[in-house]
């Protein structure tokens, strides 16, 4: 697995280089605007680009929900920039200077206005590939562990099993304790979708590629998921410490200016961990296009530069892909980590009475937790 | 900037493949998985736990049965030991009883020795007065021809028993 995982890297890294060559020719001349290719990359589409070859694409299904009801067509009818009508009303991708930019829009009085999009973009793709696999791996677990109930698996099913303990005892029960069971589902299941969403986004042909968890919507609904689960779940004591914590009285009354802070952080919690897997993961995948587009820029001044930098980029793009993969692993076990202790938090009775028992892990994860938001 | 504003359709989506995600895995996958990760972890607890206390039985069994060997070599070594003591014992009672068997035979042929002594001497004694009564007959008959030597005795012999008496 592992090393199938580093072979595609290697692939990936082979590939860079001549999809942004691609990407460079279809301008029609040898200048290149990186800023343009960056953004293509790590933004969505609504097709797939398949290697070598800038213009054709693999389609995908668009679905919008246009003034008169819903529409269905293929994304290679409009990828190319051209106008496409459908049940009598004009869509087409919204131009440079649209600030809908890239967006399916439809043509309304001869102004652009954008549906409801509900395409299966690459992004939406993605999703489901990942979906499907870690499905696929765990149900592959569960069969094998139910027809051997209590033997260990071998290899490749090892490997997930050991994944699977690791977070389970490592995380799961070491910070929750006797709830574990309950919020296990949840927090195993958030785990092994963003390390699939990752990984997947590190192999840079077809089943991979998308920018998935480097994309702001996905990470926010999986904070906002936590934020709700901690919430929902939340006993008394989490409730009266936002309201009336154990401050003097002139803190929360008459001026609740600690229940504020309180309260602001209950949603600084989850745009904490939006941003962290947003932002760690997007700044790899853009690091690795740099380096690429580096070859390029430096290629515009003399064929010695380009081919020296191509040596060092694809050795550098190598290195910050090996990198990604741990990178990967460990923004999702952050990920998973805080979750559990945000959730834990929200679990844990008297404060003072526990604190000289149970205080010092409860410390120590609050200090990791300091350290890491 | 695009990146930074998220998408409703992806928001949309995610919601969906998260939430059937999490249902399938939380129906068909985890409850599995996670019984099945705590009960091996039980039973490999169990198992050291056990191998554990087999050992340390075994351990005392080991020491018992090395108590049980000493004790019987020491009970082996005290029974040859005693042994020993006895035969010597026999032998000295045996020689004891032999010597004084030996003693009272011996003290029995003395007796018998002693007896038959007296026996001869006194038979040896009658034959000699035997001898001497016949030697005396024959001198006194000799003696005794004339009368006036008879006489002469029977007036010895008066005198004899007067002075006797």
């Amino acid at each position: 697995m592992k090393y199938l995982i580093i072979l595609m890297m290697a692939f990936a890294a082979m590939f860079s280089p001549s999809q942004a060559a691609a990407a460079g020719h279809s301008d029609g001349d040898a200048k290149i605007d990186p800023k343009e290719i960056i953004f293509e990359h790590l933004g969505d589409a609504y097709g797939w680009e398949v290697p070598f070859d800038h213009h054709h694409r693999i389609p995908l299904p668009v679905i919008v929900y246009a003034h008169d009801g819903l529409h269905c067509f293929s994304s290679s009818h409009i990828t190319g920039g051209e106008a496409y009508t459908d049940g009598g009303v004009e869509f087409k991708l919204a131009g440079a200077d649209s600030p809908h930019k890239g967006k399916v829009v439809e043509i309304v009085d001869g102004k652009e206005v954008r549906p409801l999009d509900f395409s299966i973009t690459k992004n939406v793709c993605a999703l489901w590939i990942s979906v499907v696999l870690v499905a696929g791996l765990m149900l592959w677990l569960a069969a094998f562990l139910r027809r051997h109930p209590f033997k260990a698996p071998r290899k490749g099913l090892g490997g997930v099993e050991v994944c699977v303990t690791f977070i389970y005892d490592g995380v799961v029960k070491a910070i929750l304790g006797p709830k574990a069971p309950k919020f296990a589902p949840y927090l195993m299941t958030v785990f092994f979708f963003i390390l699939a969403m990752n990984l997947l986004g590190l192999i840079v042909v077809f089943p991979g590629g998308a920018n998935l968890t480097g994309n702001i919507a996905v990470t926010l609904v999986l904070s906002v998921l936590t934020f709700l689960v901690t919430n929902i779940f939340a006993n008394k004591h989490y409730w009266k410490e936002i309201f009336w914590p154990d401050v003097p009285l002139w803190l929360k009354f008459p001026l609740p200016i600690m229940p504020a802070i309180e309260i602001f952080g209950m949603f600084t919690k989850p745009a904490a961990l939006t941003v962290r897997l947003f932002a760690n993961i997007m700044g790899g995948h853009m690091i690795v296009l740099v380096l690429t587009l580096l070859i390029f820029i430096f290629s515009a001044f003399s064929p010695a530069a380009g081919g020296a930098t191509t040596v060092v980029s694809v050795g550098f793009s190598i290195f910050m892909l090996l990198i990604d993969v741990l990178v990967s692993f460990i923004q999702a076990y952050v990920f998973t980590m805080l979750s559990t202790i945000f959730i834990s938090l929200a679990q844990e009775e008297h404060h003072e009475e526990h604190k000289k028992g149970e205080g010092e892990g409860k410390e120590i994860a609050e200090r990791i937790k300091d350290a890491l938001v | 900037m695009e990146l930074f504003t998220p998408d409703f359709g992806l928001i949309f989506w995610m919601f969906v493949a998260f939430g059937v995600l999490f249902l399938v895995l939380w129906k068909f996958a985890w409850p599995v998985i996670l019984k099945s990760v705590d009960a091996r972890a039980d039973l490999i607890d169990k198992g050291v736990e056990y191998a554990q206390s087999a050992k340390e039985q075994l351990d005392n069994a080991n020491r018992q049965a090395q108590t049980y060997i000493e004790e019987a070599r020491h009970r082996e070594a005290e029974i040859l030991r005693e042994a020993d003591k006895m035969k010597t014992q026999i032998i000295e009672e045996a020689r004891v009883a032999a010597q004084s068997e030996a003693q009272k035979v011996m003290d029995a042929a003395k007796v018998q020795i002693a007896q038959q002594q007296k026996q001869a001497e006194e038979q040896f004694r009658n034959q000699v007065s035997d001898f001497a009564l016949q030697i005396a007959d024959k001198v006194v008959r000799g003696r005794m021809a004339d009368s006036k030597e008879q006489a002469k005795l029977v007036d010895t012999l008066l005198t004899e028993i007067e002075h006797k008496n």
